[in-house]
């Protein structure tokens, strides 16, 4: 069953942590468990602009990133492929992202029948 | 009904008891799926009510039931192709996660109820769901039985289990036991969901009774399970004594009209001997070989009550030394609360009431009645009325049951008097 790990930065100026190597390190074992089925990191926050239609759909753009409000800033994702939901937890768990005030969120990923 | 009839019914009641959860556990671990298990051991157990009065109870009613609920959930899954999919592919990693218990160990049913266990007390549910799942799935409540053990509406609580086997299925919260590595990891959550229900029972938070025995028995029925099934976990021993040491005073816990009697004021030969005598056994087992446990810990500052003839003559220097144990375990205000308390038996009112005062600030503590009510206690002992009168005008604003409140209102009539 396929699982999207949302991995979220604790607060939008939270200090880059630029633990390099650790991430690298998670992305390895991923890989070689067999279980990553893609991901990426997301460039800077300031670097983000947010598309909303209005119900004329004439669209809007707002430039200055996501919800101002939200103090969780989205970092990047990863989707894998395990059994349950404990592996998934486990391996939330294990990254980097979950550390020093950050979080991940573990969101099964909805599969339609074809 | 002939007497054949009546045992195959007799039988029937007890099996729908016991062998409920052990079935839906079997069930679920066969098809992974919560809702189609719950149905069909429902199913299975109807149609033991069919037939064993007629046919006499078969000599292996588990295997029976499982047998016939197997045949319903294969006839569900055919008629709902989309359905057998899913479930044919949950069933081929349930396999690969690990070899099932051979179909017949121990000549009937294996116990699989422990992975309901840890399903039910898993950490992705809400907390609130854990217990009422526990008391739907293990206990084999109905759902309105269980939205009236925590006074919801029944038409709450089934959005809530609802909701929360939702989770399971769609989030595939695993049916599996952990293992012994992260085993200290996720019991403490079990334990705690078993420990709910039975404080629930003992002491209600709100409603007319101050006791609900069905729960607090269910609880104790529970706990006994889950230590057949780790017999190895002291903690689990520390809980049962602890449920067993706590529940043998229940009768002299209310008066004729209901009200709170207090321990020191209990009628001792009501409490209900041979538990005690089975709970200071398990206490023994439980503070055994190894660093003492949460439970254990409070189990043992049960039995010295227990043990104990009366209030003056309780071993009041060990109890203040337990609960430092317990304070160094599981730091809590309400602990550090009982522990000023228990201080102030070995030491004096006034030893006590420092503690407590100093306690003041933790707002842990600020809608808590037992800390007002012992406060007003200990300034009572100490000839301060007046004060005394406050803090249990305090109490009587955060108390939730009638029973406590009007103990409390009568204790504050005493001090206005005096």
């Amino acid at each position: 069953m396929k699982y999207m790990l949302l991995i979220y930065a604790g607060a939008a100026d939270a200090a880059d942590r630029c633990d390099y190597e650790e991430w690298v390190a998670y992305d390895k074992a991923l890989r070689d468990a067999g279980v990553l089925v893609s991901g990426h990191s997301l460039k800077d926050l300031t670097t983000a602009t947010t598309v909303r239609v209005g119900p004329g759909g004439e669209p809007t753009i707002t430039t200055d990133g996501p919800f101002a409000e939200t103090r969780e800033v989205l970092g990047g994702y990863d989707v894998i492929d395990v059994p349950d939901l404990d592996a998934a937890l486990e391996w939330a768990a294990r990254c980097p992202g979950s550390r020093d005030g950050g979080s991940v969120v573990v969101r099964p990923v909805a599969e339609f029948e074809v | 009904m002939d007497e054949r009839a009546a045992g195959a019914a007799a039988s029937v009641e007890a099996m729908f008891r016991e062998e409920r959860g052990r079935l839906l556990a079997a069930l679920v671990r066969r098809f992974g799926d919560l809702d189609l298990a719950e149905e069909v051991a429902s199913e299975a157990i109807e149609a033991a009510l069919v037939r064993w009065p007629v046919d006499g109870v078969p000599p292996k009613p588990g295997a029976w039931l499982m047998t016939t609920a197997r045949r319903r959930a294969v006839d569900r899954l055919r008629r709902d192709q989309v359905y057998a999919a899913r479930l044919a592919v949950l069933q081929v990693e349930a396999d690969r996660a690990g070899p099932a218990a051979p179909a017949d160990a121990g000549g009937d049913l294996p116990d699989e109820r422990l992975l309901l266990f840890f399903t039910c007390a898993h950490p992705a549910l809400p907390a609130e769901d854990r217990a009422a799942l526990t008391l739907r799935c293990l206990a084999g409540l109905a759902t309105p039985e269980v939205a009236r053990a925590f006074l919801v509406p029944p038409a709450t609580m089934a959005k809530r289990i609802v909701r929360a086997k939702n989770k399971i299925r769609e989030a595939r919260v695993p049916f599996r036991v952990p293992g012994a590595d992260e085993l200290p990891g996720r019991l403490p959550g079990v334990l705690q969901v078993l420990y709910s229900i039975f404080t629930e029972g003992y002491a209600a938070s709100a409603g007319p009774d101050l006791q609900r025995p069905d729960l607090a028995e269910e609880a104790i029925r529970l706990a006994r399970i889950l230590r057949r099934l780790l017999p190895a976990e002291r903690e689990v021993t520390g809980l049962l004594a602890l449920m067993l040491l706590t529940y043998a005073r229940r009768a002299a816990r209310t008066g004729p009209d209901g009200g709170v009697v207090l321990l020191d004021d209990q009628d001792r030969r009501l409490w209900d001997g041979p538990m005690i005598e089975e709970g200071r056994e398990l206490v023994v087992v439980a503070l055994t070989g190894g660093p003492p446990g949460l439970y254990g810990v409070q189990a043992a500052i049960a039995a010295l009550h227990d043990e104990a003839p009366g209030v003056a003559a309780t071993d009041w220097p060990q109890v203040v030394a337990l609960y430092d144990v317990l304070l160094a375990i599981a730091p809590s205000p309400v602990v550090a609360m009982n522990r000023a308390v228990a201080v102030a038996m070995r030491d004096g009112p006034e030893a006590g009431l420092a503690l407590l005062d100093g306690l003041a600030e933790d707002p842990r503590l600020r809608g808590h009645h037992p800390y007002q009510a012992a406060r007003a206690d200990l300034l009572c002992r100490l000839g301060r009325s007046a004060e005394a009168a406050a803090a249990y005008r305090e109490a009587l604003k955060l108390a939730g049951t009638e029973p406590d409140r009007a103990h409390l209102r009568r204790r504050l009539r005493e001090a206005e008097g005096s």
